[in-house]
Formats: structure tokens, sequence, C-alpha cells
């Protein structure tokens, strides 16, 4: 297991993972109680997000049974917006370097919010430290969350009320500000966005952001032809940080 | 029901998994690693604006942006994780009420 927190470094990483986890944890009520008046029973929504844990999917599932659609299609678009999941654990796995039962219980815990925070720390050694911070945290207030959404139903009304709706989004651009800063990401991070709303109109839920990943692939060759790195057993990558 | 949710657990594990499973050796090669390194920055940039300016599949500008920018200024304060959020969420959620 990681270190604990012995520096001010770690410390803060541990804070900051702490309230990635609340500020989640928070819209898992919304979860549990959308879920719930979309028509699954209070323990398929407890079962999602044990088991699916990866909140885009688990909304887009439960959007496209409210909207009536067939379950399945609505599994299939989870499906979809899952699959950027895989693309973190390129980066997240050469952080980490797990094996066994550790890279299994760390693929559950690997989304949105647990690869931010692992690319967070100036010192890659604290990587895992920030990842499984972040995860478990996330993971546990979720999990409390939904049940408690779930269970209290409609009392909590529309989460847009409370303007939570709008503090996803402005979680994400916090979880990104810290890799801004140069302009090679930057402009990855705009292009990403610009192409994602684009296809918003055409595509299906999921598409738009799994298709912005290739402006990663584009942005990524481009770099690499401008400078090749001259040592490359370092190799400090432009896009690191 | 159950079916969609337990494809969903299972299929979104696997996901999740196969990433983490990539050998080493692929990761460290430099093109790889500067794409890696840039995949999280894309899809984050990406999800950012579709959650901000997107209302299932059409593009809509309302009190989320507000809310939104309002993240963005305390960014450049340098405001920590949870003040960004929660500057959103009452920014978004005032403008709503100010609105009906």
């Amino acid at each position: 297991m990681p270190r604990l927190a012995d520096t001010p470094a770690r410390r803060e990483l541990m804070v900051d993972s702490l309230g990635v986890g609340v500020a989640t944890g928070a819209y898992g009520a919304s979860f549990g109680a959308i879920a719930v008046t979309s028509g699954f029973s209070v323990w398929q929504t407890c079962a999602l997000s044990l088991l699916v844990f990866t909140g885009a999917s688990q909304f887009a599932l439960v959007g496209v049974v409210a909207s009536g659609g067939a379950p399945l299609s609505g599994a299939v678009t989870a499906l979809m917006l899952g699959s950027r999941n895989t693309l973190y654990g390129l980066k997240v796995a050469s952080l980490l370097r797990v094996r066994g039962v550790r890279r299994l219980v760390s693929a559950q815990l690997l989304i949105d919010e647990s690869t931010a925070m692992t690319l967070k720390p100036a010192d890659r050694r604290d990587a895992p430290l920030g990842f499984f911070t972040t995860g478990i945290a996330v993971f546990v207030l979720w999990n409390l969350a939904t049940a408690v959404g779930a269970l209290a139903g409609d009392v909590i009304g529309d989460p847009a009320t409370y303007g939570l709706d709008a503090a996803v989004p402005a979680a994400f651009l916090a979880l990104v500000w810290p890799q801004l800063t140069n302009l090679n990401a930057r402009m990855t991070a705009l292009a990403a966005a610009a192409l994602a709303l684009v296809l918003v109109p055409s595509a299906r839920p999921g598409v738009p952001v799994i298709a912005a990943a290739g402006v990663a692939l584009v942005s990524g060759v481009l770099a690499s032809r401008r400078s090749r790195p001259a040592d490359p057993a370092r190799c400090k990558t432009g896009g690191e940080r | 029901m159950w079916t969609a949710v337990i494809v969903s657990a299972l299929g979104c594990y696997l996901l999740k998994l196969a990433g983490l499973s990539v050998p080493s050796t692929v990761l460290d090669r430099p093109v790889v690693r500067r794409i890696a390194d840039l995949i999280p920055v894309a899809l984050l940039g990406a999800l950012v604006a579709v959650q901000t300016f997107s209302t299932v599949q059409d593009l809509t500008v309302d009190a989320r942006l507000a809310g939104v920018g309002a993240g963005f200024v305390a960014l450049l304060l340098k405001a920590p994780f949870l003040v960004v959020v929660a500057v959103a969420a009452v920014a978004t959620a005032l403008l709503r009420l100010a609105t009906g």
C-alpha cells in the first residue's frame, strides 16, 4: 500500500482526494433517486453503483430506461461511455504498475476522478496514493449516497435545483486543470471539447467523448514528430504536465 | 432489467481491466506514452464541454454555463477543488432561482 500522509504534498493530495470523493459522492444521491424513479428497484440501483461504478455509464443506462428505451440498449450506451476507462487505464497502468489481485481490485476503481488524481502529483511516486485515496473515497461515498438517494427517492427532488448538474462539469474542469500547463495540452483539451460538441447532435450518447480521444492520438503523434526526446530512458513528454 | 444491470457491470469492469492490462513494454514507447498522457486531457476536456452544453442529444446554453464559468474563475484564483465545485453549484442554483 502507498505510504500515508508523511509530507505536506502527500497530505494535500489526500485532502484533495477526499474532497473529490465528497463532491462526487453528493452526486451519487441524485443517481440513486433518479434510478428509482426511472423504474429500477433499490437493489438494482445499489448493484449498479457497486458493480458498474462509473457514474456516466450508470446515468446513461438509467437515462435510456427512463426515456422508454430497452434496458439492453441502455447497457450498450453504458458500455460505450465505460470504454473511456480503458483509455485511462493505458496511462494509469504505467504509474501504478499493479499485478495480480491488486490489478483486479484497482480496475474497479479506475474512473475519471481517480485517473485525474493519479496524474496530479508532481512526484510520480505519489501517483498510487492519489489513485487509491480517490478511488476508495469515491467508491465508499458514491455507494452510501446511492443507497440514501434510492431510499429517499422523490424527497430529494431534481438535482438541477441545487446546481449539481453544473457541479459535475466544474469538477471535471478542476480535475483536468493541473494538466493544462503547456500549450500542447491546452490545445488538445480545447480541440477535444470542440469535436465532442460538434458530434453531440448526431452521435449516440458516449460517442462524442470517445471520439475526442482521437484528438489525443493526433496531437500525441504530431508532438512526437516535432521533438524526439534526447534521452529515451527518461522521456519526460510534453503532455505529462 | 437485471440482465441490463449485469451486462453493464461485467462489461464496464472488463473495459477497465483491459486498460490496466496492456503490457508495460508497449506503454514505454515514447509515442504511446505521449498519446497516453494526452488521452485523459482530451477526454476530460470533452466531458466538460458535453456536460456543460448538452441535454441528451441537443446543444443548449443554460444556467450550467454560468456555474462552470464561475468555477473557471475560481480556478484562475487558485481555489481548492471543493470550493470550485461549490461555487459552480451555488452560482447555477442562484441563477435558476433568480430566473425562475
